[in-house]
């Protein structure tokens, strides 16, 4: 296990000083996931051959002295980026065919730090679902507990970083696809500003909202891989022409004078008494290190799941229309004509509620609707994100719960989908504003699954959001944490 | 507000997913949980509210007018589900 407990840096100087081998590192991480996938379920594709070339390509930049500071650490990334010569599904049965002819910028990124792919890791279908049970490809399994869920839609990056088969993983986040799994699986993630990392290859779910982002057992483990994913791409339109920073650089700062703002709609009714009491007592962990707090309002935060619901499908609606059975991906093997071969092979190839969310979007967007929905929506939007500003006028950064309970069981809200949307109510309004998040391991329920504490700062600031989880992390151990049993 | 079969079966039309009578049924029965879960947004004043439609205040970049693509049909037409002589292949849609 120890290889398998080392931080990211660490795992880089025995690198750098040759003291292990990419392909060495590689191939426990491989073992370890031929041992434990079965049970997890986490990966929906793993291929030995492709991971040890690019470990020795590694291995021969750092020879070569021509290393990066995580050259030859190996990452598994979400199967929602696109990765030439690798299949890449979505989780969806629609795309269960589909090997990229391309890298998404991301790839590209961790390809030129030299960090070999470990896998493709499970998620909800289209990354639509917030338990990982609506992948194509079978549900992901907590490895806290196999009998529950490891959250979604980036279940199976959380599930692999807290079950130790990968060191770091890649995740997105549309309404708490990153947080909201790290939460539940005891692994810190994070999702940045909108536009800091490129959208070019990743697969669209709803553009305004979706990003990509790390996933890890530390904060500094996250700072490290932001430095890799950040970085302005011309081949997306939203990405941002900002200098580039290092995420790290605030790691170390003492956090006196810190003003943490706490949000009352995110200590109020439907908070576990469990996580209320853990980010109780994470707060106050905090205010031993120096930081202050504030009581302040996000009142319209209440609106974001109704806003989010017509949003997020509306935007889906459109970006889905291009699984049509002509290009690539999965075509219905009988059809009558080409009206049939699209509403057949689009029954077929996607599941029920990447439907559902289909059909609300198409319904919110139609004729007569778009007034009352899907504009009413985007004022709302307008809303949530000035109640973030007056809110950052107080305080540094907001704190609160990542998610109202701790890990479900499977199967436990896969027939109420308003159930299932209720997951989301804290995770979901940064999104809509664009803001960075993150979710770190701050404690225990009483049934002994993980506990997640969310961070959400103002545009840009992650590496004091980061600073201020890595101070936490120096004081308690909740992140270095692993399932036992699973040895 | 409560959408009937019927409703489902024309958005289901619209977005091109072909739907059963008893698929129609059950989808319903879903979509109006959600429907009345998204109606909670209908009483918010939202007067003079200038709609949001990204986080980010910034215009589209225009590039200069060259060729920055190269030619990869080959690769991209060998994953289609059907393609002739550099063309993909769909039903007859003109008689």
């Amino acid at each position: 296990m120890t290889m398998l407990q080392t931080s990211l840096s660490a795992l880089a100087a025995q690198l750098a000083a040759g003291q292990i081998s990419s392909r060495e590192l590689a191939r426990q991480y491989l073992d370890r996931i031929a041992a434990l996938n079965p049970a997890i379920n986490a990966f929906i594709t793993v291929d030995a051959e492709k991971t040890l070339a690019e470990a020795a390509a590694a291995d021969a930049l750092i020879a070569a002295g021509r290393g990066g500071p995580l050259t030859g650490v190996p990452v598994a990334h979400k199967d929602i980026f696109c990765t030439d010569g690798w299949l890449t599904t979505c989780g969806s049965k629609m795309l269960s065919n589909f090997v990229a002819p391309y890298d998404a910028h991301v790839i590209q990124r961790f390809k030129a730090a030299g960090m070999p792919s470990l896998g493709k890791t499970n998620m909800d279908e289209f990354a639509m679902g917030s338990s990982n049970e609506t992948s194509h490809f079978g549900a992901v399994k907590n490895p806290w507990d196999t009998a529950r869920v490891p959250g979604g839609s980036s279940g199976g990056a959380a599930a692999c970083v807290a079950a130790r088969m990968a060191p770091a993983a890649t995740g997105t986040d549309t309404g708490g696809s990153i947080r909201q799994p790290a939460a539940l699986c005891g692994i810190t993630g994070l999702k940045p500003t909108y536009g800091l990392v490129s959208r070019y290859g990743m697969i669209a779910f709803a553009s305004s909202l979706d990003q990509a982002g790390p996933m890890a057992p530390s904060a500094e483990d996250c700072a490290l891989l932001l430095n890799v994913m950040t970085g302005f791409d011309p081949n997306d339109s939203t990405s941002l022409e900002r200098d580039k920073e290092d995420y790290t650089r605030d790691l170390d700062r003492p956090l006196a004078g810190l003003r943490i703002g706490l949000p009352k709609e995110f200590f109020a009714e439907g908070l576990n008494s469990d996580v209320a009491a853990a980010v109780e007592a994470a707060v106050a962990e905090l205010k031993k290190l120096g930081a202050t707090t504030v009581e302040i309002s996000l009142a319209n935060s209440q609106l974001a799941i109704p806003v989010y619901y017509v949003l997020a499908p509306a935007e889906a609606s459109s970006n889905l229309s291009r699984f049509d059975g002509v290009r690539y991906g999965y075509r219905a093997p009988e059809y009558a004509d080409l009206n049939d071969m699209y509403s057949k092979t689009r029954a077929q190839g996607f599941g029920a509620e990447v439907k559902r969310r289909i059909l609300i979007g198409a319904y919110v967007l139609s004729h007569g609707y778009y007034d009352a929905y899907y504009l009413q929506a985007q004022k709302i939007r307008r809303l949530i994100a000035d109640d973030f500003a007056a809110a950052f006028k107080a305080c540094d950064v907001i704190l609160g719960p990542t998610a109202p309970g701790t890990a479900f069981t499977l199967g436990e809200k896969s027939d109420d989908p308003v159930e299932m949307y209720l997951n989301d109510l804290y995770t979901i309004p940064a999104n809509l504003a664009g803001l960075p998040g993150m979710s770190l391991p701050c404690g225990f329920d009483s049934k002994g699954l993980p506990i997640g504490l969310q961070l959400v700062g103002d545009y840009f600031s992650e590496a004091k959001m980061l600073n201020v989880a890595h101070q936490y992390q120096r004081v308690t151990d909740w992140h270095a944490r692993a399932p036992e049993g699973l040895r | 507000m409560s959408l009937t079969p019927d409703d489902v079966k024309r958005i289901a039309r619209l977005a091109r997913i072909e739907t059963s009578d008893a698929e129609a049924l059950a989808t319903q029965a879903r979509l109006n949980t959600i429907f009345d879960l998204i109606a909670a947004m209908q009483s918010v004043n939202t007067d003079g509210v200038a709609p949001m439609a990204h986080a980010q205040d910034v215009t589209q970049r225009l590039r200069d007018d060259a060729v920055t693509e190269t030619d990869r049909h080959a690769a991209f037409q060998a994953i289609a589900p059907a393609v002739e002589n550099g063309l993909y292949l769909v039903p007859k849609v003109i008689e």
